[in-house]
């Protein structure tokens, strides 16, 4: 009984990253009954993740710029701009596509290196830098494309979009076992390194997540992949762009987590007096976040054009706002400081099956728009909901009823409230600290 | 002249875990300058907080008195109806509106609904008549200087009909000649019979203006001085301020003083913004290994300036000057250059500018040198807790784990939490800014024991703070500053508080 209660009690303080989980299984179980099971099927499951394969990679970079407390607007007219100088390199030029995927990451990174240029060393707000960036090379799309389209493709470079992973099998099995063999592998890698970081939380004593809790989440997350591993393995096998995106996840995510680089992004979006009297290189990391955002979007520009078979003048118009989107809804903070790759991922997948489910129903994109703001409004108005409840720090309001309910008052109180409280200076010493601002 | 304006009879305001007043009197007569003066903290804007009714009338104890019926303000517009004004030492001006705009903000002279913008500038320009500022009223307030738009805000007070003006520290930003000019003017409204209250801790300015003085210190009335009863000297004054009750332990110690670790020579700084003020003028000092140094001086005197100049140009603009550690020159034009050399700045406001309050305590230890924990680039967390948690026991650190977020702990874990970043960057140089502010008495002297121990383990450190009690109970030596100027440098065997406010309130050559 304890241990579910102590379960409980972990659950409420991690509403937030809790809550978009259980939101996007919600979400996809009310689409599976709506669409009568299609949404489900193996040939759909592998449609969604192709589909969203670009607005997940964009994410990546967005919610690295976001904790940062920055936000980028051009990410969209920058894989429209990097798909046309795919198009004019490989179709025009005739590049190998193995020399010409290099030179469209390193336009991106030259693009990233120029926003990043005016936004950490300049000091022009991102908002208007990359607002700029949104017409500037919405407007290069154009002239490089001539306003026509380029098509068609060489097959190798239309894999990265829709291409799959060889079948061992030779078409053979009902089950494509290359999948089912990296499903497995993976699944398993997974539980490890849980089990082993958890391990060592308890071998410092950081542990505050209960046994039962963690057996449940961890079982759980295996499940899934065994499932989605599944539904892949019986259409077409593993989506070459699927790798990609893994491959780009670990290493992000150990990057936001583990790097220098990752620990000062996290500094500066905190506090950035703080971070710059610390000695960080404020002005460093933000113009490399810009670089590294500007790569990201030439490989989802990349692979957008890639499952196109075509470079496009409007291509990827819109996909900053689905970005923007995926980073808020998995729980990136407006401020900076908070947020996660995986929570991008997950917000990432919120959008993606709202659009293909909502698609599926046959609803326009005047209901999918509507009800896509609504959801976005909803997620980021609940994570402000809760901070208003319980002060700075994402803690969340279910918490303070729990703790209300089981310590003696005078103790939650004092817990409580101690955090908000004004440190107990003298009201005019604290205006003298602020002189020098003056 | 002799019927009192404004009786303020046992005013009390506690704050969670502070008495910031206690049983506070003042008796202001109608048509004087009232000067109100104490150390930094007595609780002078406090004081005028609970007068114009910042903190509403529920939130204290004691009476307000003003022309004879008592007051229940609830904000400040109920205490600028009555005719009482304060103005904030920092300017609450709109600095892309106009001078007339300004002048009228929230109190809008109307036709129809509409704003007429006749009578608006007409009546500026009247109001500016008054104040003496020979400026078009409709001119930008961010096109006139800060000297300047003081005036704009006396010219608003003038406009609501203004019966006591109340001015925090009004010279604290602006230059000498300005400074003048102010002051003319408070002499000038009074001959109008303005009453005004002007808290300032700069004797030159109270000889030249104030008909009473009085004096609050930690949070109490402590004597109301009378020129026409021959009472205010610079004396007198200066023994009301200091005097501060020995309320703190102290650690034992004995010095281990070494050769000089940090010199700093000629320094000098300019106001980021206000380019013509100088906030330090050649400034010279030095620290040795062991010793513990103190730097005292009054609001506006230059400290934090000084020091965070000095700490990777952090403030001002057209810094020079030269800083030696060991003897040699050494460059600390950025912040990781500081560091490199070994020299360590622990914030006044580490809310602002310590800590990142949502990040737990492990990564805001590591937050200066996470370099140290890192083999190419990658940081090793298990070195990264082991680390936070032996910064934890020895210094104390009340939490229930080093992840947990440092944005929830008392003032006094924050604090040890910076000096533990601090100190984990591995200094020579330690330069900590009011060190103990906002902490509890037992948690400062915690905070005393490691600063001893620093200085034992033969940390060179500069602590700068304005309780005088606390530098004579931790330092070897002290600097004086007042306005930007070393005024003394005081060995803590000569040391007392009112030889170290002397030198705190002395003007310049």
């Amino acid at each position: 009984m304890s241990a579910l209660r102590e379960s409980l009690g972990f659950l409420a303080s991690r509403l937030r990253q809790v809550g978009i989980f259980v939101a996007l299984i919600l979400i996809v179980l009310l689409f599976q009954v709506l669409t009568d099971g299609i949404l489900l099927q193996p040939q759909n499951v592998t449609n969604l993740v192709v589909q969203n394969s670009y607005i997940l990679i964009l994410a990546i970079g967005m919610v690295m710029v976001i904790i940062a407390g920055h936000i980028d607007l051009s990410v969209g007219s920058i894989a429209g701009f990097i798909g046309a100088v795919s198009g004019v390199m490989i179709v025009h030029w005739g590049w190998a596509w193995w020399i010409a995927i290099p030179a469209c990451l390193l336009v991106g990174a030259l693009v990233g290196a120029w926003q990043g240029y005016w936004i950490a060393y300049v000091g022009i707000p991102a908002f208007i830098v990359t607002l700029a960036g949104m017409l500037i090379f919405r407007g290069l799309t154009l002239i490089t494309l001539k306003n026509q389209q380029i098509t068609p493709f060489p097959d190798e470079l239309r894999a990265l979009g829709g291409g799959f992973l060889p079948d061992i099998s030779g078409g053979t099995s009902v089950l494509e076992w290359l999948t089912v063999i990296l499903g497995v592998g993976g699944t398993a890698a997974i539980l490890f390194q849980a089990i082993k970081e958890r391990r060592v939380r308890r071998k410092f004593n950081l542990e505050n997540e209960p046994m039962a809790w963690f057996a449940v989440k961890t079982a759980f997350i295996a499940l899934l992949m065994l499932i989605i591993t599944f539904l892949l393995a019986s259409y077409r096998g593993t989506p070459i762009v699927l790798i990609v995106l893994a491959a780009l996840v670990i290493i992000y995510s150990a990057l936001m987590n583990n790097s220098i680089f990752g620990r000062h992004t996290y500094a500066i979006g905190g506090n950035l007096h703080a971070a710059e009297l610390s000695g960080i290189k404020t002005k460093a990391v933000t113009f490399r976040l810009f670089v590294n955002m500007g790569v990201l979007a030439a490989l989802a520009g990349l692979v957008f054009t890639a499952r196109l078979n075509s470079a496009q003048p409007a291509g990827g118009t819109g996909f900053e706002l689905d970005s923007i989107a995926a980073a808020f809804i998995g729980g990136a903070a407006v401020q900076g400081g908070i947020g996660t790759v995986a929570g991008a991922m997950i917000g990432g997948l919120i959008m993606g099956v709202l659009n293909n489910g909502m698609s599926i129903l046959g609803l326009g994109t005047d209901y999918q728009q509507l009800i896509k703001g609504l959801v976005l409004l909803l997620a980021v108005g609940f994570d402000i909901f809760n901070k208003n409840r319980s002060g700075r720090g994402g803690g969340s309001a279910l918490r303070t009823r729990f703790k209300l309910k089981t310590t003696p008052p005078a103790a939650a109180e004092s817990a409580e409230t101690a955090a908000d409280r004004p440190v107990a200076v003298p009201a005019s010493s604290r205006q003298e600290s602020t002189v020098r601002n003056s | 002249m002799n019927t009192p304006i404004l009786q303020m009879r046992g005013i009390t305001k506690t704050f969670p875990g502070v008495k910031a007043l206690q049983n506070v009197t003042l008796d202001v007569k109608r048509g004087e300058v009232h000067a109100i003066c104490g150390e930094n903290g007595a609780g002078k804007s406090t004081l005028m907080k609970v007068l114009s009714g910042v903190y509403p009338h529920s939130s204290f104890d004691g009476d307000i008195l003003f022309e004879n019926e008592p007051c229940t303000f609830n904000s400040i517009s109920d205490s600028e109806k009555r005719g009482i004004v304060i103005i904030h030492q920092e300017l609450a001006l709109s600095p892309y509106l106009s001078i007339a705009e300004n002048i009228f903000l929230g109190n809008e002279l109307t036709k129809n609904g509409w704003v007429d913008w006749r009578k608006t500038n007409l009546e500026a320009a009247k109001l500016l008549a008054r104040v003496g500022l020979s400026e078009n009223p409709v001119t930008p307030v961010q096109h006139i200087s800060v000297g300047k738009q003081q005036l704009v805000e006396i010219a608003k007070a003038l406009s609501k009909e203004v019966k006591l003006l109340i001015l925090d520290e009004p010279t604290a930003a602006l230059n000498d000649e300005d400074s003048g000019h102010l002051l003319d003017l408070i002499l000038h409204l009074k001959g109008q019979g303005v009453t005004s209250i002007i808290i300032s801790h700069k004797l030159n300015e109270i000889r030249k203006v104030a008909d009473a003085v009085t004096i609050i210190r930690d949070g109490k009335t402590i004597e109301t001085l009378r020129l026409d009863e021959g009472q205010i000297t610079q004396e007198r004054i200066i023994r009301g301020m200091v005097g501060r009750d020995l309320d703190s332990l102290y650690p034992d110690r004995d010095p281990k003083i070494g050769e000089e670790v940090l010199r700093i020579e000629d320094w000098s700084v300019r106001h980021p913004q206000d380019h013509t003020r100088m906030v330090v003028t050649n400034a010279s000092l030095n620290v040795r290994k062991g010793e513990v140094v103190g730097l005292a001086g009054l609001m506006g005197a230059g400290r934090t300036e000084l020091a965070m100049s000095v700490f990777g140009r952090t403030y001002g603009t057209a810094v020079s000057g030269k800083v030696y550690k060991h003897g040699r020159e050494i460059n600390t034009s950025t912040v990781s250059d500081a560091i490199k050399h070994g020299i360590a700045y622990a914030t006044e406001d580490r809310k602002h500018y310590g800590l990142n309050l949502i990040e737990d305590i492990k990564r805001n230890i590591s937050m200066a040198a996470l370099r140290k924990l890192a083999k190419g680039g990658w940081v090793d967390k298990n070195q990264e807790t082991i680390v936070a948690n032996s910064y934890r026991q020895s210094m104390n650190i009340k939490a229930p784990s080093v992840a947990a977020i440092t944005g929830k702990l008392s003032g006094g874990n924050q604090q040890k939490v910076v000096l533990s970043k601090w100190m984990f960057s591995d200094p020579d140089v330690l330069i900590l800014d009011e060190p103990t502010r906002g902490i509890d008495v037992g948690a400062k002297f915690e905070i005393y024991t490691i600063i001893t121990k620093l200085a034992a383990e033969g940390k060179a450190v500069i602590v700068i703070s304005s309780e005088l009690p606390e530098l004579l109970g931790i330092c070897d030596r002290i600097y004086t500053l007042s306005a930007g100027h070393i005024t003394g440098e005081v060995p803590i065997a000569d040391a007392s508080q009112e030889t170290l406010m002397h030198l705190m309130t002395k003007e310049k050559e």
